[in-house]
């Protein structure tokens, strides 16, 4: 890789490359357990109830118990799967789960057995996309399992969690966008560096909150989890999963959780940078002190994950997808050319933050003013248009006007033919609301 | 040639890659093909990568793999999941001209790009990025100084292509959509049948037969809930399990005494 900021990656010892991979990977298997229990406990807290205490000091080691449990269990591959993707699916969720965190960084350089280094696997100058395009090939993961399984609530499932993950996936990369034009690179240390000395969630508030939506939407959780929608589709795409192959899903979704979560302190929170008033200690980001400040942050974040699960119900599809479609991407869009405008007026035009902050204030002013007056005239129009449909409907429903058997108009009222007043009699003194299209119920004698 | 790394991540990627286009072309199920040529595109990305072309390799895998192909999964999960292509061929000559145009085009496209690649200086991908300073911002000097008109030409031709696909799939709704207060009233209207689902047969009892229906909250038989074959056929009995129980209890305590 070229360009001298990356000069502390890739010079690493093969050992070091190793050592730190497997540091990883440990770490986020404990991570997945240790979330696990926690979800648990707060999820129980939150519901007037104890959780998991009995194995381990205060139930800690009930997650590991239940995994060997799990991984322990018979295991069940239904007649009509197609064996070879039923197989491969979960551990392409896995794997994908797991490369993701390479490009975390977890603190500033240290010096290991003598070796100095940062504490992060890798870094290259396009790392966050590493992540997005990781995340983009773990879906495959929910996608063939949904398919393989050759069963009908699978395949919903797994359908729902492709167009969930892909529509989500389009407002978190969009969100990352004024992240890059403020930190000017997508490399995860650089923006971490960018941040001092503010976090870029202060500065860009809506990218943040968009993000922190999106990353809900993009990990199947509550209360987004559509896909895994237990009073709709019994476990979506892992129905017809059991033993190991359906821990290697519970862990992919738990170390998934974990990366937004981190990615989300990377780009928003300062990483591993000090919180505010332990900044003001000299030596709070050196050394191997700023581990601790990632993990509050990340787990800051995971709790969030759990207070969410544990408040919210679980949003209707189409309400969820509009939602993604038609409220996150335009605002993501909209705020990027904000921040875009703004930037080159002060980089390229030099005005200073105070004239930016003035203009801001005067368009903003003139887009309410604007929309008053619309609001004024639509106000106008819909008075215009209800005295229209009020004549309309004076006029009974033509059901052959112009010669071509027609439909009513919206609010007209369809004509009882003599079989629908016989339906409507038929149903004991009961009227059919005539706005509805009577739907034909078992009680009605010629359906 | 001395065995360097990236001639070892080009011959495991590169195989990965033939493997992976072989098993595309031979495969009888669409999805397995769908899944090999996503194996292609993922290895091509990783010699971009190894080439110093990370930007291109991550987009390749973004883009193509990630939205793309994805699309093409989720269209054949829709359509057809067991559907595996007729072997039948309806073209006349298809064979043949398949492997002549084939030729062809591998014809041209070596021809073109060595022609185009000949007689050059090689001065490889690390000196071209180091002359924007970095691979990224190369790419978006080249995107936005010389190749402008093309990128936005591009731009403007997917929008298009978004937009007629949206209006084509467009379907104008003659009535405006119910919401869902709208719906909630509808739903409690007289006449309208039962709000929301109704009882399983079994809720509250003591058995769960089809044919036994639900108590109600009042201690009355829910008819509504034993499904409308089972009641309307002539064979079939409904059970009123409290009945059932209260003789059941009835047997046992005389057999105890």
């Amino acid at each position: 890789m070229s360009g001298s900021s990356f000069g502390f990656f890739g010079t690493d010892p093969w050992w070091m490359v190793i050592l730190k991979a497997v540091a990883i990977f440990g770490m986020l298997v404990v991570l997945t357990l240790f979330t696990i229990w926690w979800e648990r406990r707060v999820v129980s807290r939150m519901q007037n109830r104890i959780g998991p205490n009995r194995v381990g000091p205060a139930g800690l080691l009930q997650s590991l118990m239940d995994g060997f449990k799990l991984a322990f269990k018979e295991e069940i591959i239904p007649k009509s799967a197609h064996v070879a993707v039923y197989w491969i699916a979960p551990v392409i969720s896995a794997t994908a789960a797991f490369l993701a965190f390479a490009v975390i960084p977890f603190g500033p350089t240290v010096s290991i057995f003598g070796v100095e280094t940062p504490l992060q696997l890798t870094d290259f100058p396009v790392s966050v996309l590493y992540v997005l395009a990781i995340a983009s090939v773990g879906v495959y993961g929910l996608v063939l399992a949904g398919w393989s399984s050759g069963s009908t609530y699978p395949l919903l499932g797994g359908l729902r969690s492709t167009a969930q993950v892909i529509s989500y996936e389009i407002a978190m990369g969009l969100s990352f966008v004024a992240v890059f034009l403020f930190a000017g690179s997508m490399s995860t240390s650089e923006i971490i560096a960018k941040q001092q000395p503010i976090w870029f969630a202060v500065i860009l508030l809506p990218s943040f909150l968009i993000y922190v939506t999106s990353m809900v939407g993009e990990t199947n959780r509550a209360p987004f989890d559509l896909p895994e929608a237990e009073g709709e589709l019994v476990g979506g795409f892992h129905t017809e999963y059991s033993s190991l192959k359906f821990a290697m899903f519970f862990l992919a979704e738990y170390i998934n959780m974990v990366t937004v979560s981190a990615l989300a302190a990377t780009l928003f929170l300062g990483g591993w940078l000090a919180p505010w008033p332990i900044s003001l200690w000299d030596s709070a980001n050196v050394g191997w002190w700023p581990i601790l400040w990632w993990l509050l942050k990340v787990q800051l974040f995971i709790f969030m994950f759990i207070w969410l699960r544990a408040t919210l119900p679980r949003l209707r599809y189409d309400q969820f997808m509009k939602f993604g479609w038609k409220v996150l991407i335009p605002a993501s869009l909209g705020w990027i050319f904000i921040v875009a405008t703004a930037r080159v007026f002060r980089d390229d035009f030099t005005f200073s933050n105070q004239q930016l902050l003035i203009a801001g204030a005067v368009v903003i002013a003139l887009l309410l003013i604007g929309s008053w007056l619309l609001q004024i005239r639509s106000d106008r129009k819909q008075a215009v248009i209800e005295a229209e449909l009020e004549q309309a409907l004076s006029v009974p429903f033509d059901a052959t006007a112009g010669g071509h058997p027609v439909p009513p108009m919206p609010g007209q009222v369809l004509a009882y033919t003599p079989r629908r007043v016989l339906a409507a009699q038929s149903v004991a003194g009961q009227v059919i609301p005539p706005a509805l299209d009577p739907t034909p119920t078992e009680e009605t004698p010629n359906a | 040639m001395s065995i360097d790394g990236e001639l070892v991540v080009f011959i495991i990627c590169g195989g990965l890659s033939v493997v992976g286009a072989l098993g595309m072309v031979l495969s009888r199920k669409a999805v397995h093909s769908a899944l090999f040529i996503a194996m292609v595109m993922i290895n091509l990305a990783i010699l971009y990568i190894a080439n110093s072309a990370p930007f291109l390799g991550m987009v390749q895998i973004i883009v193509y793999t990630g939205a793309v192909m994805m699309l093409f999964l989720f269209v054949l999960m829709v359509v057809g999941v067991d559907s595996s292509d007729s072997l039948i061929e309806t073209i006349r000559g298809q064979r043949l001209f398949g492997i002549l145009f084939g030729v062809a085009l591998a014809v041209l496209l070596i021809g073109g790009i060595g022609s185009a690649i000949s007689g050059k200086a090689d001065i490889g991908l690390i000196a071209a990025n180091d002359e924007f300073g970095g691979n990224v911002e190369g790419i978006a000097d080249l995107i936005f100084s010389d190749y402008l008109f093309a990128f936005q030409a591009t731009a403007a031709l997917l929008i298009t292509a978004g937009l007629g696909a949206v209006i084509l799939t467009h379907r104008e709704a003659w009535r405006p959509k119910a919401t869902q207060k709208e719906l909630s009233v509808a739903r409690f209207m007289v006449g309208a049948g039962h709000p929301g689902n109704k009882p399983n047969p079994g809720v509250y009892a003591r058995h769960n037969a089809v044919n036994t229906p639900a108590i109600l909250p009042d201690g009355s038989l829910a008819l509504d809930s034993v499904p409308v074959p089972v009641r309307s056929r002539d064979d079939s009995l409904i059970i009123d399990h409290r009945v059932v129980s209260t003789v059941v209890e009835l047997v046992e305590s005389e057999d105890q005494n």
